[in-house]
């Protein structure tokens, strides 16, 4: 059996974890257009920020790669795929056969066309290669404009931050991390942000980058009227799935590679995970792309198992981000942010602006669908199960819940023994 | 503490911590029930209240570092013969409450242990001894009626015993585990007997708080009693032990009834005895259907029938002045067993004048019954048992020596899964798990762990009775029963050596 | 594959599974120091914690789930499966403190570490012969046994 991996992002690892989990001896090949075996992406902001260095990247040691028997192509881009022969053909000629395919090829910045981005001083910020260039980039500039106030676009600014760049962030939304967190959660950040003298514009959006005679970046001008001076720019709107291989190939896609919950498109060869794909969503009925680490590592899990043939439904993604700004940690899980009309929806919050605490809790019915936790994180995990097993919830563990003392034991009687002491529980008599 | 009541600071014991051992882990915190250790917010460390302290030694055996020790607390009232400490204590209590005086567990009185009075014999060159590692020993015995004479009669295949014989309850070892209620005991503690007597081959007793449905499964090595409080008692019941026992009296509060606190009463306690929650469930002192000998035979032979015939019926009754006449009365009453239980057998609740003053040795007692019924002639119409205070294999001995065809055990079970004899069954909130059902505390103990210890203290005295036997040169308990030859007593009088029956050491 | 087995109806709430963790996982393995310098100094702490909800309780861990959350979230492979010992194996070095892991984790197992960014987990004891909370447990409310595949 030929395993081939297109893209050596986390949806690959997990993808060859999978598969050796029931296949220890079918031939599994990745090809990546990167050079460097995978590395851990969100790590580049630490790299970035010089908390880390380069040797700390790789997100696996390099025997995982001969443990588990992986072939490994590097630098070689994949153009085509021809799904009837089943080969896949790099841009330097080389066609390599597969029996089961896995797309893993991930997300592409998104570069709005913003008048000015043409030319020297625009940077996106997803690849380790990226990382590296803003490195040089910190050197040489005083001051860089961050269009972004997602999470990207945070974490880029506070690691150039580090690297001593003055840094200003643009942000469309009324808030930064408007997908992410709320406004109570924004805020805090902003605030934190603030405070350690990054500038935070929101509820605007950048009109033009303006460029001096010698074709060098002068600043950014905001459609509010303010021109923020800057030498460097780095646009870190989002990303979109790199689906044009497929597409190619005439795999069905939507926003991104669609696929069932065996992670399998719609040719029986070809599956996909990780940011290209549009797989079943745990909290909602359709099918979407979330481009979130674990998701994407659990995608290529299950594409992997099923790619050796385990048949093993994959349960389904959820949105989660654990980020920390400049000692405040947050986290975010599920739908945090419920559309107004909403039926059965119930938010509860509680802030505390002075310690930094933020915590919110959305029911929808009797179960938790999403939270919010800023500073106090501890709980977390546990509210993330209640996410994730949909348990349904009584007044009283609702008001556990609520008070901030989710604890594993109330959890509906009988799943607790399922999970930590299967094969009987403790018989009595 | 300051501002408590005076008779607060005569309490009898307090806890001594090593400051350079302890960790401030609160093991200790956590494990006392009766709220002696505590955090102490405003000094960062745990510290102990030692008016609480009643030398139950539960945090003692589980600080992680040995930093605990209990001691008794020295500060001595002045030396009197008369008024011991403890009685000048009791009075400054009563005072206080107007109440009696309740106390758990066996009657702990200076008064003689004639356990301690008999000596065993041993073979040497005239009667070689019996090597128990080589030789089968038989610690068998059956408890019930035997018949006078056996008929044979002749048939093709050889002699056929025509006699009927009654049912009879085979025990594997001469030692059973004792009535213990449910509710005055947890839970755990009757699955464990349940399971270790099932194990070693013998029976354990339910006590007066019924017989919970899960253990029916056990009912081959269960004794049922009917006490007369008639608590949890139905046909069921009656037909799921391999015996029933009336229970007429008891060792450690002869005279009276049982008393289960209403605290100690949940819904499971509730359902098994039949009674409503909360309430105190009281037994009546005499049984309200038996007021003469003739009642008792009445209520044995309609027991008798209920379970038609198919099991013996055993009588309890405690070990009082006129023991050996009551139990011939009950013997020709009909009953097959008659338990005697002495006046050291313990009690999960039972006024301490009457626990302390009432009832008479077991040793006495059994001698006496045994002596009577073999007088009477009528000793092979029931086997007599023993309660009361037997703590080693060698009191088992000495108990069958005397007459008995086995023994009761109980605060010898207690003590083998953990119970320190601080005695306070009734307050509901024995840290050690037994006398409770409290849900915080009846957990502590496991079932698995109570019925492998009981076990193990089953098979240990086993052990140590055939070593016993073997060095008398016998081989079986058949051999010991009655064998009063095989005591001698020290430090005894007369009187005693009469009635125990036993010849003074050197004879 | 031996795991360690939680049986919150004997549980008691004694705590003596976390101050055998603390011990086991301090440098001086000095029940005494690991408590109070190691403890103070060190921000050591246990990996097993009881949780408790009014009489029911149960100390729980790590529990080197098959396919394990915390492993899918890592985002510096500092969290991998040993799929030979079965164990989630925890590389410090390379955490570098993203709490990716904590939220991820359904059973919350995972805790921060109280003064380093990083945190702290279960490792079910590699290099003892019976993990310190088994040994230490007095009621058998912590069972170590292989139940093949759960």
């Amino acid at each position: 059996m030929k395993y081939l991996i297109v893209g050596n992002g986390v949806a690959s690892v997990g993808a060859i974890e999978g598969i050796r989990r029931i296949d220890p001896d079918g031939e599994i090949t990745v090809v990546s257009e990167e050079n460097s075996p995978t590395y851990g992406r969100p790590l580049i902001s630490y790299l970035l920020a010089g908390k880390i260095g380069p040797e700390r990247m790789p997100l696996r040691p390099i025997t995982f790669y001969e443990k588990n028997n992986v072939k490994m192509i590097l630098g070689a881009k994949v153009v085509k795929i021809d799904a009837k022969a089943k080969t896949v053909t790099t841009a330097d000629g080389f066609d390599y056969p597969y029996d089961k395919l896995l797309l893993a090829t991930g997300g592409v910045p998104f570069v709005p066309p913003l008048p000015g981005k043409d030319g020297s001083g625009v940077y996106s910020f997803t690849t380790l290669a990226n990382a590296e260039t803003l490195v040089d980039v910190a050197k040489n500039c005083k001051d860089v404009v961050v269009i972004g106030g997602g999470l990207i676009g945070l974490k880029a600014a506070e690691a150039l931050h580090d690297r001593g760049v003055r840094v200003a962030i643009v942000e469309l939304a009324p808030r930064v991390l408007s997908a992410a967190f709320d406004d109570k959660a924004g805020n805090l950040v902003s605030k934190r942000l603030n405070d350690v003298g990054i500038g935070v514009h929101c509820g605007t959006q950048a009109t033009e980058i303006k460029r001096d005679a010698a074709g060098k970046i002068t600043g950014v001008a905001l459609k509010d009227g303010t021109f923020l001076e800057c030498q460097a720019v780095v646009i870190a709107i989002g990303v979109v799935p790199a689906s044009q291989l497929a597409k190619d190939a005439g795999v069905t896609v939507d926003r991104g590679v669609v696929v069932d919950d065996r992670l399998q498109s719609s040719d029986p060869a070809i599956f996909a995970a990780g940011d290209v794909a549009q797989a079943k969503d745990l909290l909602l009925d359709i099918n979407r792309v979330v481009p979130i680490w674990p998701n994407a590592f659990n995608q290529g899990f299950y594409a992997g198992k099923n790619m050796a043939g385990a048949d093993t439904p994959y349960g389904g993604g959820l949105a989660m981000n654990a980020i920390a700004f400049y000692g405040l940690p947050t986290v975010s899980v599920g739908t945090i942010n419920p559309a107004p009309d909403e039926p059965g929806i119930e938010v509860f919050d509680f802030l505390d602006e002075e310690h930094g605490i933020y915590r919110k809790l959305v029911f929808k019915d009797d179960r938790l669908v999403g939270y919010v936790l800023l500073g106090e994180i501890d709980t977390a995990g546990l509210y993330t199960g209640f996410i994730r097993f949909k348990f349904p919830l009584d007044a009283e563990t609702r008001a556990k819940l609520i008070k901030g003392q989710p604890s594993i034991l109330q959890w509906p009687q009988g799943f607790f023994d399922e999970q930590f002491n299967p094969v009987g529980a403790q018989e009595i008599v | 503490m300051a501002f408590a009541p005076i008779n607060k600071n005569y309490h009898d014991f307090f806890v001594v911590r090593d400051k350079d051992a302890c960790i401030n882990c609160q093991v200790c915190v956590r494990q006392c029930s009766y709220g002696v250790h505590y955090w102490d917010e405003a000094r960062q460390c745990v510290r102990h209240d030692n008016t609480k302290c009643i030398g139950c030694h539960r945090c003692e055996a589980f600080c992680p570092t040995q930093a605990l020790l209990i001691q008794e607390k020295p500060s001595n009232f002045k030396a009197n013969a008369l008024w011991r400490p403890v009685f000048i204590k009791n009075i400054y209590k009563q005072a206080d409450t107007g109440g009696v005086l309740l106390a758990g567990m066996g009657s702990p009185v200076d008064i003689p242990v004639y356990w301690d009075n008999l000596l065993l014999d041993a073979s040497q060159v005239t009667n070689p001894s019996i090597d128990p590692l080589r030789e089968p020993m038989e610690l068998k015995t059956f408890l019930g009626a035997k018949p006078t004479r056996l008929e044979f009669e002749e048939t093709s295949n050889g002699p056929k015993l025509k006699t009927a014989l009654t049912p009879n309850l085979e025990l594997n070892i001469p030692i059973m585990f004792s009535a213990m209620s449910f509710g005055s005991i947890n839970f755990n503690l009757h699955v464990a007997m349940a399971r270790a007597a099932t194990e070693l081959g013998t029976y354990y007793n339910t006590g007066e708080g019924g017989l919970h449905h899960s253990l029916y499964k056990y009912g081959k090595n269960t004794i049922v009693q009917v006490a007369s409080g008639r608590f949890g008692v139905h046909r069921d019941y009656l037909n799921a032990g391999a015996a029933i026992e009336i229970k007429i009296g008891q060792g450690a509060k002869p005279g009276i009834g049982g008393h289960l606190p209403g605290e100690k009463i949940n819904a499971m306690v509730s359902e098994t005895r039949m009674v409503p929650l909360g309430s105190d469930a009281i037994s009546p002192a005499p049984h309200h259907d038996i007021y003469s000998i003739e009642d008792l035979l009445q209520l044995i032979f309609a027991l008798k029938e209920a379970s038609d015939y198919k099991v013996p019926v055993s009588v309890k009754i405690a070990a009082v002045h006129n023991v050996a006449a009551i139990a011939s009365g009950v013997v020709r009453a009909g009953a097959d067993i008659v338990a005697i239980d002495g006046m050291r057998g313990g009690t999960g609740a039972a006024p301490a004048m009457i626990r302390d003053n009432v009832g008479i040795p077991i040793e006495l007692a059994l001698a006496a019954v045994d002596q009577r019924l073999r007088d009477e002639g009528i000793r092979n119409q029931a086997s007599i048992v023993a309660a009361g205070g037997t703590r080693c294999s060698a009191d088992v001995v000495k108990a069958i020596a005397l007459g008995a065809d086995a023994v009761y055990i109980a605060t010898g079970a207690l003590l083998a899964v953990g119970c320190t004899l601080c005695a306070r069954c009734y307050t509901g909130k024995c840290p050690w798990g037994i006398a409770t059902n409290d849900p915080y505390l009846a957990k502590r103990q496991n079932p698995d762990i109570a019925a492998q210890k009981m076990a193990n203290l089953l098979k240990a005295w086993s052990h140590e009775i055939e070593e016993m036997l073997g060095g008398m040169g016998l081989n079986s308990i058949e051999s010991l029963r009655g064998n009063r030859d095989k005591l001698r007593a020290v430090g005894l009088s007369q009187v005693e050596l009469d009635i125990l029956g036993v010849k003074p050491a050197g004879r | 594959m031996k795991k360690i087995y939680p049986i919150k109806e004997v549980c008691i709430g004694c705590r003596l599974c976390e101050v055998a963790c603390l011990t086991a996982h301090s440098k001086s393995k000095d029940i005494i120091l690991a408590h109070t310098v190691e403890k103070q100094a060190d921000g050591l702490s246990a990996r097993r914690t009881l949780a408790q909800e009014g009489p029911v309780c149960v100390a729980l861990s790590c529990r080197h789930c098959e396919e394990p959350m915390c492993v899918a979230a890592c985002i510096s492979g500092a969290l991998t499966k040993n799929t030979e010992t079965g164990r989630c194996e925890y590389n410090e070095e390379q955490c570098v403190g993203c709490w990716s892991c904590l939220m991820a984790c359904p059973f919350g197992s995972i805790h921060r570490h109280p003064i380093k960014e990083k945190i702290v987990k279960c490792d079910m004891c590699a290099g003892r012969d019976m993990p310190a909370c088994v040994e230490a447990c007095p009621n058998a409310a912590l069972i170590f046994e292989d139940r093949g595949k759960d």
